[in-house]
């Protein structure tokens, strides 16, 4: 099965609605549901940081008997430093987006606990791909 | 312990998805940074925060938590009403912070 789904800067209203159309298609598939929750929310982390650091992007879903696979390509500024963003607490944020509640700097962190695999790519100036892969049995 | 005998022991205002109220609570998390919360809270948790934007939805919702209280007098968001009555988790409200009605809670669901 394969899904496509487009996410544009600012848009917090949206985010996280393909986390929920996800989860709903992998209900029907009868996944089990503590992988279930672990995907959505590695998804949810990463669908929200194209909505809050980029500027638009697609998800790309793929599902088969053993795996799932998601790959979120964005259109942004990049990340100059992956190992620095995957930790703890680091946070680019600006202002407005730290009032709603989001710059914890935990997301990235947060895709990483919740995934058997990740991966970040990125070019400054260009853009960020990250990929997630967890394995539904 | 349900929502229900939450909001009735805590004189909690519900503002929405009262259809959720069944829903039985097993512990709760207190935060306001989305992705602590979204890190650390389990399903069932009963969460308060501050935040009344329809984010707050998206992460009750994923992560099935029982219900959402408001502290301070804070009221949700018109998208965050519309999301919980769909989702039937209810977001209660209180006029206390959230050290204080943390600890009721944490009483209560401990007694
Ligand atoms: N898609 C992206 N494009 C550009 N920068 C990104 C992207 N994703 C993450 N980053 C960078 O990595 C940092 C850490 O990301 P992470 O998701 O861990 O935290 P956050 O989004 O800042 O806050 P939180 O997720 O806790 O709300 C961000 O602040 C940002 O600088
Ligand atoms: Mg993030």
């Amino acid at each position: 099965m394969h899904f496509e789904y487009h996410v544009e800067s600012g848009d917090f209203i949206n985010a996280g609605s393909t986390s929920s159309a996800v989860k709903k298609t992998l209900k029907q598939l009868n996944v089990d549901s503590s992988i279930i929750k672990r995907t959505v929310v590695a998804l949810y982390e990463a669908e929200v940081n194209i909505v809050a650091h980029a500027y638009k992007g697609t998800i790309y879903v793929d599902i088969d008997q053993e795996a799932i696979t998601i790959r979120l390509v964005d259109e942004g500024p990049g990340i100059p430093d992956i190992d620095k963003a995957m930790e703890m607490g680091y946070s680019t944020a600006s202002p407005s987006v730290r009032e709603m509640g989001f710059g914890a700097g935990m997301g990235l962190p947060n895709i990483k606990n919740n995934t058997d695999r990740m991966s970040i790519t990125s070019k400054v100036g260009v853009g960020t791909t990250v990929e997630i892969y967890n394995k539904l049995q | 312990m349900t929502v229900k005998e939450v909001v009735e022991k805590l004189n909690f205002k519900v503002f929405s998805g009262a259809e959720g109220l069944q829903n039985e609570i097993i512990g709760g998390y207190t935060g306001d940074l989305l992705s602590d919360v979204m890190g650390n809270a389990e399903a069932s948790h009963i969460w308060i925060t501050l935040q009344t934007h329809k984010n707050v939805m998206a992460i009750a919702t994923l992560k099935e938590l029982a219900a959402i209280v408001l502290v301070k007098g804070y009221k949700p968001e018109e998208e965050t009403i519309n999301q919980s009555n769909e989702e039937n988790i209810p977001i209660l409200g209180t006029d206390e912070d959230e050290f204080e009605i943390s600890a009721k809670i944490f009483n209560l669901l401990n007694q």
